[in-house]
């Protein structure tokens, strides 16, 4: 327990330990980007980035730094926070770590959604479209099917599971469906990638995030307690269902919006609340800090999938898949004993 | 009229009914206990007394008002609630939990003041938990948990406390340790509900009994005045004697044996 601080009538009660894990993490977010938009086949000494963005570098600068690599490192930041916020916030809901949109057939509604759309020669509005849609259609799905006499977390899972698998299917039945050049960039799609993301690709997340960050704020205590069972929340006075209400839609939107702009990344929303709780050491879901690490972990995984074999570009999907079934399979593991 | 009163309640999940036509009169500043057999409608009840279920028909008013239509966190000032069965959140500790208790104290710009410490803390010492503050609640034994949730009940400081079976993971010197802790949270002028199995306990500690079966109110009063031997057999399908409690006086069931004739107890 800390120290509280108190003036007059007010009074907080600071987590020095969450402060300084989330400015930690804001660090190596801005220190990732940097990397990222300095370095590469044609380096940007870090001191000219700056210049580049307002449009007083040199040419060449100008062109690398604002429409290549700073529009995909926002993007990857933005996803990654979007990823985040939305897998701590069904975490919370269901108390369960694989209580993931990216598990339970959030993500790949928003897929099938976009697949659909690339498929039928869409738009890049017409994907994101397809995205949103899908997203929300399978949620409505999934919750619809979980529902006896209200949701219970471990039913939702199990339900998600289901969905996500009959999703999977219908993607690679569409691909089947689709001309050749359609099926390679739906399938690319699919991998989940920050490969050409332009601003136009960052902008509706960061609006997205801006507008639900701070519903997130507002439920993040609430939903807390709520991890208590519905009845020990209600009990200290807190309107469950509104909160749930408003935590499902904000979850839904972010993990719409996210794939939206990547496709289908896993892991991140799966992995990030878990890493963020472990690194706070607070106990059940943290909302702030799950957003904070999503970004760090796509921003890391991004680089890394650029770099590691280059010059061959990985799709950044590929990587926190692989990342990430190792990291569940270690979680399953340690549950088993 | 009593603060906290349900009148002419239809309880159900969904199509179930649990209890119709229930009409319940909680009396201000008494120690009210609820028996019944097990799926009667025990928790329901208190569960409805509490805003947790919203009556079909019917309404439980608090100070007058219909409970649902009060502010949740005023009602959660005046009235709280330790339900039969809660989720201990990974990782968290006594302390922390006992303080998510004064949730309905606390405002954005006031969420750790000096009477919150206070209450945290008195409400650890009355349930004997302050040495284990520290302590991650899942690594506890069953009845040393059912304490730290009663310390986070408590540290709402409510005038009104229901509590869903408080003593039912506790081993015999907690239970009493527990129902003394209730029976001095009564002297100091609260109103306690409680649900408890074991009968002479309940009659042992409460000043109001309500006995249900199947939902319905069979006989409330007085523990010396409730309690009969018809009753309980009509209640709990159990033949029985009753005597006075040595230590209180208050009726004490005896189950009847089942062979009368076995070799007397050697002194
Ligand atoms: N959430 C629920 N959904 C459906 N039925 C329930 C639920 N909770 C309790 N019941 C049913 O309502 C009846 C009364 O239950 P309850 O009030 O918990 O009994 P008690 O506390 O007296 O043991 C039981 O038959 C039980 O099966
Ligand atoms: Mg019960």
């Amino acid at each position: 327990m800390t120290t509280p601080v108190r003036v007059g009538p007010y009074s907080m009660r600071p987590a020095p330990r969450a402060l300084v894990v989330s400015l930690a993490l804001v660090a190596a977010s801005v220190a990732l980007a940097l990397v990222a938009i300095s370095t590469g086949e044609f380096t940007v000494p870090v001191a000219d980035i700056v210049t580049a963005l307002f449009g007083q570098g040199t040419p060449v600068a100008e062109l690398i730094v604002s429409q290549l690599r700073a529009p995909r490192v926002v993007t990857g930041l933005a996803v990654g926070a979007a990823f985040g916020l939305s897998g701590a916030i069904f975490q919370s809901l269901t108390r369960n770590p694989l209580g993931s949109p990216d598990f339970i057939g959030f993500t790949a509604g928003a897929a099938t959604g976009g697949v659909l759309a690339v498929v039928m020669g869409g738009t890049a509005v017409q994907i994101a479209a397809g995205s949103m849609f899908g997203c929300v259609i399978s949620a409505v799905l999934v919750y619809a099917l979980a529902f006896r006499r209200g949701v219970q977390g471990y039913r939702l899972v199990l339900v998600g599971i289901g969905v996500n698998a009959v999703l999977l299917a219908a993607d690679n039945y569409l691909l089947t469906k689709a001309n050749i050049n359609d099926a390679a960039n739906a399938g690319a799609w699919l991998n989940g990638s920050l490969s050409g993301r332009g601003w136009d690709h960052a902008l509706p997340v960061a609006i997205a995030l801006a507008v639900l960050v701070p519903v997130c704020c507002a439920v993040s205590r609430p939903l807390r307690m709520m991890e208590m069972g519905d009845d020990a929340a209600r009990a200290v006075g807190i309107r469950v269902e509104p909160v749930r209400a408003a935590a499902i839609v904000a979850g839904v939107l972010l993990c719409g919006v996210a794939t939206a702009a990547a496709g289908p990344v896993m892991f991140v929303a799966m992995a990030a609340p878990q890493l963020a709780r472990r690194l706070t050491r607070s106990p059940g879901v943290t909302l702030i800090a799950s957003a904070l690490t999503g970004a760090v972990l796509l921003t890391a995984a991004d680089l890394a999938a650029q770099r590691l074999l280059a010059p061959t570009q990985l799709p950044v999907g590929v990587l926190t898949a692989a990342i990430g079934g190792t990291y569940l399979a270690l979680l399953l593991r340690k549950d088993r004993r | 009229m009593a603060r906290l009163t349900g009148s002419d309640l239809t309880l159900a999940y969904e199509q179930r009914v649990v209890a119709s036509s229930l009409n319940v009169e909680i009396p201000d500043e008494s120690f009210t206990v609820i028996i019944g057999p097990n799926a009667c409608g025990k928790s329901t009840l208190l569960r409805a007394l509490a805003r947790m279920l919203r009556p079909k028909t019917g309404a439980v008013h608090l100070d007058g008002s219909v409970i649902t239509s009060l502010p949740s966190k005023e009602v959660a000032r005046r009235l709280g609630l330790l339900p039969q069965t809660s989720i201990v959140p990974d990782g968290i500790t006594v302390a922390d939990l006992v303080a998510r208790g004064r949730y309905p104290h606390q405002r954005l710009m006031r969420q750790w003041s000096k009477a919150d410490e206070v209450a945290v803390a008195s409400a650890m010492a009355a349930t004997d938990v302050t040495s284990l503050s520290e302590r991650i609640v899942d690594e506890l034994s069953g009845g040393q948990r059912q304490r730290v949730w009663l310390a986070m009940a408590l540290a709402q400081e409510t005038p009104i406390l229901l509590l869903d079976e408080p003593t039912t993971y506790l081993d015999i010197s907690h239970q009493i340790e527990v129902l003394d802790l209730c029976a001095d949270l009564h002297e100091q002028g609260r109103t306690m509900v409680a649900v408890l199995h074991d009968l002479n306990q309940a009659c042992r500690y409460a000043t109001h009994l309500i006995v249900m079966r199947d939902g319905v109110l069979v006989a409330e009063g007085e523990p010396a005045a409730v309690m009969t031997p018809d009753l309980v057999e009509q209640v709990f399908d159990l033949r029985c004697e009753i005597i006075a409690d040595p230590q209180s006086g208050t009726p004490l069931i005896v189950p009847e044996a089942r062979r009368r004739a076995r070799t007397p107890v050697a002194h």
